[in-house]
């Protein structure tokens, strides 16, 4: 029931690859978790794959809002790569497809990316 | 975890399973994979399912987190019934109440990097009628999901 994060490092940018669900008391935690971890080691250019994401609630969605303001706050960069088509029809619903910068190519999203 | 009680209408295909439930993360999942099953077996397409169960999710999310604050003495109940006509979901918690008049807008610019408020949005997107009903305690909603629209033959 729960996510699995992996993290892989390409040009500077750090892929997150995200299966599973982001829901409260799960995926949600880890989640947070995952941006903390990488903003204490000061990568800040983080792209976040959820192809193998299928399943997302309210508060997997306040979740992914937190990591981009956080990010964000920080100096950094948070875009999505990847989206299923329930998750794509939960942004669009909700207003947050325009908010998050959304790809779905991985070399084009890594080369999108402002290096400082 | 809890206790069900289940009756079957006599002549008729309508049948209701109600669970009373702790305040949870596995009174919700429990409550997600019984709408799941009941949506399915509606006959009701892949992505009704999937809109019905997240919106049920939701629901049991808000009455064990914001209605009872997972607070080991109080209850959620769920029930489950499929009219024939409609899929009618009942939860109901044992919290403060909760007045969806004073909800804010989730979609507004203001709001729309809020990291929470968008469970009852997502119900009423989801659902054909989501009603609210004051229990002084606690709150009851039901969800409706009308079979007519959603069915896709069988």
């Amino acid at each position: 029931m729960s996510m699995k994060v992996t993290s892989r490092q390409v040009d500077g940018v750090t892929i997150l690859d995200l299966s599973g669900r982001i829901t409260l008391g799960e995926g949600s935690v880890q989640l947070r978790d995952a941006i903390r971890d990488l903003l204490a080691k000061s990568s800040k250019l983080i792209l976040l794959n959820l192809a193998d994401v299928n399943y997302i609630d309210s508060s997997g969605i306040g979740e992914l809002v937190a990591a981009y303001t956080t990010v964000r706050n920080q100096g950094g960069e948070l875009k999505l790569l990847n989206l299923t088509k329930k998750v794509h029809d939960l942004l669009q619903i909700t207003k947050l497809y325009t908010v998050f910068d959304v790809k779905d190519d991985e070399a084009s999203a890594i080369a999108s990316f402002t290096r400082a | 975890m809890g206790q069900s009680e289940e009756e079957h209408l006599t002549g008729q295909q309508a049948s209701r399973i109600t669970y009373t439930l702790e305040s949870s993360l596995d009174s919700v999942n429990k409550v997600e994979e019984t709408a799941e099953q009941m949506a399915k077996k509606a006959g009701i397409d892949e992505d009704e399912v999937f809109r019905v169960t997240m919106a049920v999710r939701e629901a049991a999310v808000n009455a064990v987190l914001h209605g009872n604050s997972y607070d080991p003495e109080k209850r959620i109940t769920a029930s489950f019934e499929n009219t024939g006509d409609s899929l009618v979901i009942r939860i109901t918690d044992q919290g403060k109440g909760l007045d969806p008049d004073t909800l804010p807008d989730p979609l507004a610019p203001e709001n729309l990097l809020r990291g929470s408020g968008r469970g009852i949005f997502l119900i009423r997107s989801f659902m054909d009628e989501v009603h609210f009903k004051q229990l002084h305690p606690g709150t009851e909603l039901t969800l409706i999901k009308h079979l007519g629209t959603a069915q896709t033959g069988s």
